[in-house]
């Protein structure tokens, strides 16, 4: 008998359409002192799984069939022995620990009152298990943090705060739904260890949600894999993630970026087992002859230089506080040559995203210059050139949802810079130009005529690219353009930019917080770290040799799926 | 308040002729020049204007136009009874607001919820002074148990006079509090509800759900503390509104106090009664602001310790 | 045509809770009633109360049809000038609804300009207009129309201020409202303008001016739709407590509001219809435009859904 046995469970919620299958016949077991990994795709049903062990399920879903055996005990859909046991028998853990926490509650609060709950302790006993717990998960002078508010702790020392709540009444089974997703990946790094820890330490069972392959591969010693609300493919991590038997999970083992090399292409098998190439490579001639395809110069395209940019709070008063200033890029350097892929990478905070804004002259430096093919972008004597140069830098976006304009149909986005571009051109010529694009980016050509909700995420970042393409662009800036997405289509998109950029001569800077990835899209690497420069290198000199030391943190830390090998 | 307060003094000289107004038309033109001498009114305005603030900060606000007697009287005379009226008003309508917002937005769907919701539209649809008259109608004409106008009997204390502790008095006041306080009540218990509604969906209620923590705890403790804060602000501006709302309550009900005064000193152009109204009602918004934002500053911890960023 | 049309409705998440909803549907139906026929008062309404020809003194506190005295002339009775009640219910919510719809156009359109401006631009222009906002929001609206009201009449000598009353009171009314919309749609702009779609745009190069109007705009209207609803309610109710206080239209012109002050005279002595249809009136008015504009809200609040 297993300390949590999982049979059959179907979990459905109904809507006015139709009825969803969030879960179908889920059956797993878990032991404790055993780390067990949920892994899933957006969709999947990981969450829901998770959600109704502790019948938290919102509504309208409801458990339509199952059982749900905690210890030999039948908990599944019964509220009344539920209640007890939450927090008591099981701790769960949320992602978002910014969110988790009761802004207006102290932590001691907090901590207490949940004890009490469970436990039959006075106030003081209570107060001093609360400090003995912060210890434990990591908090250091817990005594004196005991008493302060959420808000004064960072992101990854909340989400201690969060764990040591979940554990506070002594559970059994820990329950954690993609707890690092939103963390930095050197906190990551620390917060798994610690959950590992803490399985050995307390004997516990852990179910551990989430969609990073790496994770995986690190913290788990055995995994389940789901799809669509069913079970693809559950066993020993290292089998599974070494020798997939569905093709499911193939396909997914297949898309995740390898870290100890570069690959040229994502080599990509569809859920079902056919292999995926990408329509773009059928680039038909008339597209090459349109587009007046350019020669590789290997010439300086970009200069960044000196760039230092301060954020300033206040508008009525100069401030002469430090504290109310934000340097975000202090004194950053580098140049992107004509045709190649130079990359961006660095965590929250680090200003990737303002030399974004900068080169695509959404805001302006404090000081500095930044010339696109010796023409200074920030100059205001050279408006009227700098508006020619404007199509010549394009970017796309992180967030799928909100790149494009709900209320206008797609091949209105996409016509929108062409329009904008070419003043006087014909409508033929505009719907020439909009089938070109969008056959590019491998979407079909009834797409022109729908609406962005009407798509999935990754076909929205496929419209997101044919739009910036339209005005045949020379540099194309990628701001994190598949960290929204899926990993299985996070490979289709990847293989497309590749592809694009080998047909079009195009020259890209990729900006990501994601190693991997960065190592298969980019010649060059430059490093960022809160606002300055590490290093830049060329990708395999960075990942075999790095000289900073912050890059060296990096790499050792971030997730690898090849540990299993290890 | 500087702002009204140079609002109002306008008014006061530029908006029709006051000494026109005082003496009416037959007087002669050299009459007419000397009360203005007296008035000082043709010295430059810069002057004028500190001397209009010097004498509204000592309460002297000049004569009214149509009752012949010194402003700042009249208003002393009326205040206790506007402040009165407000005062019981914002407490049923606060009261009684957040309990049934806090109700209707923890049983959503129940059918006693329901029936609440609707009334409370019926609340925000009906014009106070149509309740107003409902109410005279019902309780003073059909009924007659209440008294349908004026403010009974009132003991004199010194500067104040309170009708709080006659019989009469206290009779007199429930109508127009209820009256006075229903379209503020519908709204606090929507407003309050909407809040309700939302904190409980938010993750840390879930959190709390997810540790055990009893349905009881969580809602009155957790979510409540929570959604009172916009609750507070939104009261503060309440209290204004029920000050200005006072003026159509006083009317129907023949209320003395301040917004009756204000209503006919806008029938009959006026001009200090008004000025002056303005002023003390700036003062009263300005105070309450003032209050809730020590309120905010007390209860939401965010506001008071400033966010540290400690690195890991 | 049509059956198309209104599949596309049902097919519509709003369309379909809206058909869903009685109370939505009820409440419309009665207020484009009410809409129409005070539009066409003159072939809807028995008489013409203001006419002086069909209007006799002798007429005059005829009780409604179904008590003694009444007759079927006057269905629901006369008042004391002898006009019929239901003739000037209808003249006068002419009156209240021209006065509510064209002040709280007046301030979705000033309200709408400022808070997307100042949105957009920020900067001081968005901290002195945010100052004007809270500032008015603090004073409920009912003293900001009187005051206007107040310095108009001070401004306008008595027989001018009577033909000019509407605008003033539509001018006094507008001013009282714009803040709401003006925080409503700032709001909304400071969403929409972080979203990526908006910075595509600025690097393309569009005009400040048209991504404003092309982009934001459309995708914010659905706030400022509610608030249009629950305002022209409220501007009703504040149209005709003023009207009520004797502060509102002239006499000449009665809205609902006026209509209520004459009859509250004679409601002691007995003549109770002539103040209680116009109030009944004005209540299923206000009361269908707010269930209308309360359905909005929850249909329009991605928030709430409960699918």
């Amino acid at each position: 008998m297993s300390f949590l046995e999982i049979n059959s469970l179907d979990i459905q919620y109904k809507t006015r359409k139709e009825t969803i299958h969030a879960s179908r016949n889920v059956t797993f077991n878990l032991e404790r002192g055993e780390i067990l990994g949920i892994v899933g795709e957006s969709g999947s049903g990981k969450s829901t799984v998770a959600n109704a062990i502790i019948n938290l399920i919102d509504k309208p879903g409801r458990i339509t069939n199952g059982s749900i055996k905690l210890d030999n005990i039948e908990c599944c859909n019964n509220e009344n022995i539920i209640q007890d046991i939450r927090g008591k028998k099981i701790g769960f853990v949320f992602q978002d620990p910014q969110t988790s926490l009761n802004p207006l509650f102290k932590i001691k609060n907090q901590l207490v009152e949940t004890i009490q709950t469970h436990l039959d302790l006075n106030f003081f006993d209570a107060e001093k298990k609360s400090i003995d717990l912060l210890r434990e998960v990591g908090i250091e002078n817990p005594e004196k943090r005991i008493n302060e508010y959420p808000h004064q702790f960072s992101g990854g020392m909340r989400q201690r705060v969060v764990i040591a709540l979940a554990l506070c009444c002594e559970p059994d089974l820990i329950i954690a739904d993609e707890p690092t997703t939103s963390l930095d990946v050197s906190i990551q790094f620390q917060i798994l260890k610690l959950l590992k820890n803490l399985t050995v330490q307390r004997n516990l069972g852990v179910i551990l949600i989430t969609h990073d392959m790496g994770v995986i591969a690190e913290t788990t010693n055995r995994v389940v894999v789901m799809r669509y609300g069913k079970i693809v493919e559950q066993g020993n991590t290292v089998e599974v993630l070494s020798n997939p038997q569905s093709n499911e999970c193939k396909s997914l083992v297949m898309s995740v970026p390898p870290t100890n090399k570069k690959i040229e292409r994502f080599k990509l098998i569809s859920p079902e087992g056919d292999e995926i190439t990408n329509n773009s490579s059928n680039l038909t001639n008339s597209i090459i002859q349109n587009w007046a395809v350019r020669e590789i110069s290997n010439e300086k395209l970009l200069d960044f230089k000196n760039i230092t940019k301060i954020f300033d709070e206040q508008l009525f008063i100069r401030s002469k506080k430090e504290i109310n200033k934000l340097k975000a890029l202090d004194n950053v350097s580098f140049q992107i040559i004509e045709g190649e892929s130079f990359g961006l990478v660095g965590e929250s905070g680090s200003g990737k995203s303002t030399i974004a804004k900068i080169i695509t002259s959404l805001i302006k430096p404090t000081s500095g210059e930044v010339f696109f093919e010796d023409l200074s972008l920030h100059n205001p004597k050279n408006k009227k050139i700098k508006n020619k140069y404007r199509g010549q830098i394009q970017m796309i976006f992180q967030d799928p949802y909100s790149s494009l304009n709900p209320r206008f149909k797609v091949k209105e986005i996409i016509a929108e810079p062409i329009k904008f571009f070419q003043k006087g051109i014909s409508n033929k010529a505009i719907q020439k130009n909009i089938n070109d694009l969008i056959d590019i980016v491998g979407m079909s050509r009834q797409s022109l005529e729908r609406y962005p909700h009407e798509f999935s995420g990754g076909q929205r970042q496929r419209i997101s690219i044919a739009r910036s393409l339209a005005t045949r662009p020379r540099l194309l800036i990628c701001d994190e353009p598949t960290s929204a997405l899926d990993v299985s289509i996070q490979a289709q998109i990847l293989n497309l930019l590749k592809d694009l950029q080998e047909e079009l001569n195009l020259t890209i800077l990729f900006i990501s917080h994601d190693l991997p990835v960065v190592r298969q899209m980019c010649d060059r690497i430059a490093v960022l770290k809160n606002g300055k420069l590490c290093e830049v290198e060329k990708t395999e000199n960075l990942f075999n040799n790095p000289n900073h030391q912050y890059t060296k943190e990096l790499i050792s830390l971030m997730p690898k799926i090849e540990s299993i090998y290890s | 308040m500087f702002v009204v307060a140079f609002v109002a003094f306008s008014l006061f000289n530029y908006v029709g002729d006051p000494v026109h107004n005082m003496v009416g038309q037959e007087a002669s033109a050299e009459k007419r020049e000397e009360i203005r001498e007296k008035l000082g009114l043709n010295d430059p305005v810069h002057t004028q204007f500190l001397r209009f603030i010097g004498n509204a900060v000592q309460g002297e606000f000049g004569l009214s136009y149509q009752l012949k007697r010194p402003v700042s009287d009249l208003i002393a005379e009326r205040l206790p009874a506007t402040l009165e009226l407000v005062f019981i008003s914002a407490l049923i309508a606060i009261v009684s607001g957040v309990v049934l917002g806090v109700y209707t937005g923890i049983n959503r769907d129940g059918f006693l919820s329901n029936v609440i919701l609707i009334l409370s539209l019926f609340g925000v649809s009906l014009p106070t002074f149509v309740i107003g008259i409902l109410f005279i109608y019902l309780f003073s004409v059909i009924l007659g148990i209440l008294p349908s106008f004026g403010r009974g009997e009132v003991v004199d204390l010194g500067f104040w006079n309170t009708g709080f502790l006659t019989l009469s008095g206290i009779k007199a006041i429930i109508l127009p509090s209820i009256t006075l306080s229903l379209f503020q009540m519908t709204y606090i218990i929507r407003l309050v509800r909407a809040e309700m509604m939302e904190i409980l969906q938010t993750d840390y209620i879930k959190f709390a759900r997810a540790r055990g923590i009893e349905k009881n705890a969580i809602n009155f403790k957790h979510a409540l503390k929570n959604g009172l804060i916009p609750v507070i602000t939104i009261t503060g501006i309440n209290i204004g509104t029920l000050v200005a709302f006072s003026i159509i309550t006083e009317t129907v009900f023949q209320w003395p106090g301040m917004g009756f005064l204000f209503i006919n000193a806008v029938h009959f152009v006026d001009i200090p009664i008004m000025s002056a109204y303005l002023i003390m009602v700036a003062f009263i918004f300005v105070m309450i602001n003032f209050i809730v934002d020590i309120t905010y500053y007390i209860i939401d911890p965010r506001i008071r310790i400033k966010e540290e960023v400690s690195s890991e | 045509m049509i059956s198309q049309v209104i599949n596309k409705i049902i097919n519509n998440d709003i369309g379909y809770s809206f058909v869903k909803s009685k109370i939505a549907v009820i409440s419309t139906i009665v207020f484009l009633t009410i809409l129409i026929c005070s539009a066409f008062a003159e072939f809807v309404a028995p008489y013409n109360p203001f006419d002086p020809v069909t209007v006799s003194l002798l007429d005059a506190f005829t009780p409604p049809v179904w008590i003694d005295g009444g007759s079927t002339n006057f269905v629901l009775g006369t008042d004391q000038q002898g006009r019929d009640m239901l003739s000037t219910m209808i003249y006068g919510s002419r009156i209240s609804l021209i006065v509510a719809f064209a002040s709280i156009l007046f301030a979705m359109l000033l309200g709408t300009f400022l808070g997307v401006t100042s949105g957009f631009f920020g900067g001081r222009y968005e901290i002195i207009v945010m100052r004007f906002t809270d500032v008015q929001l603090t004073i409920p609206s009912i003293l900001m129309a009187l005051l206007v009201d107040g310095i108009a009449r001070g401004f306008i000598s008595k027989s001018l201020h009577n033909d000019m009353a509407i605008y003033v009171l539509i001018f006094a009314i507008g001013i009282s409202e714009w803040p709401q919309f003006a925080r409503v749609t700032r709001a909304a702009t400071l969403v929409e303008k972080n979203k990526e779609y908006i910075s595509a745009s600025r690097i393309i190069g569009l005009s400040n001016f048209l991504i404003m109007f092309k982009h934001i705009l459309p995708n914010i209207m659905r706030p400022v739709l509610v608030i249009f609803t629950i305002g022209l309610a409220l501007a009703i109710i504040t149209e005709s407590t003023l009207s009520f206080l004797g502060v509102g239209v002239p006499p000449t012109t009665p809205s609902l509001g006026t209509l209520i002050r004459f009859g509250n005279d004679f409601l002691f002595s007995g003549e109770w219809w002539i103040t209680f249809f116009p109030a009944i009136f004005l209540v299923v008015l206000a009361l269908s435009i707010n269930l209308l504009g309360d359905w909005m809200r929850d249909a329009l609040n991605p928030k709430l859904k409960t699918r």
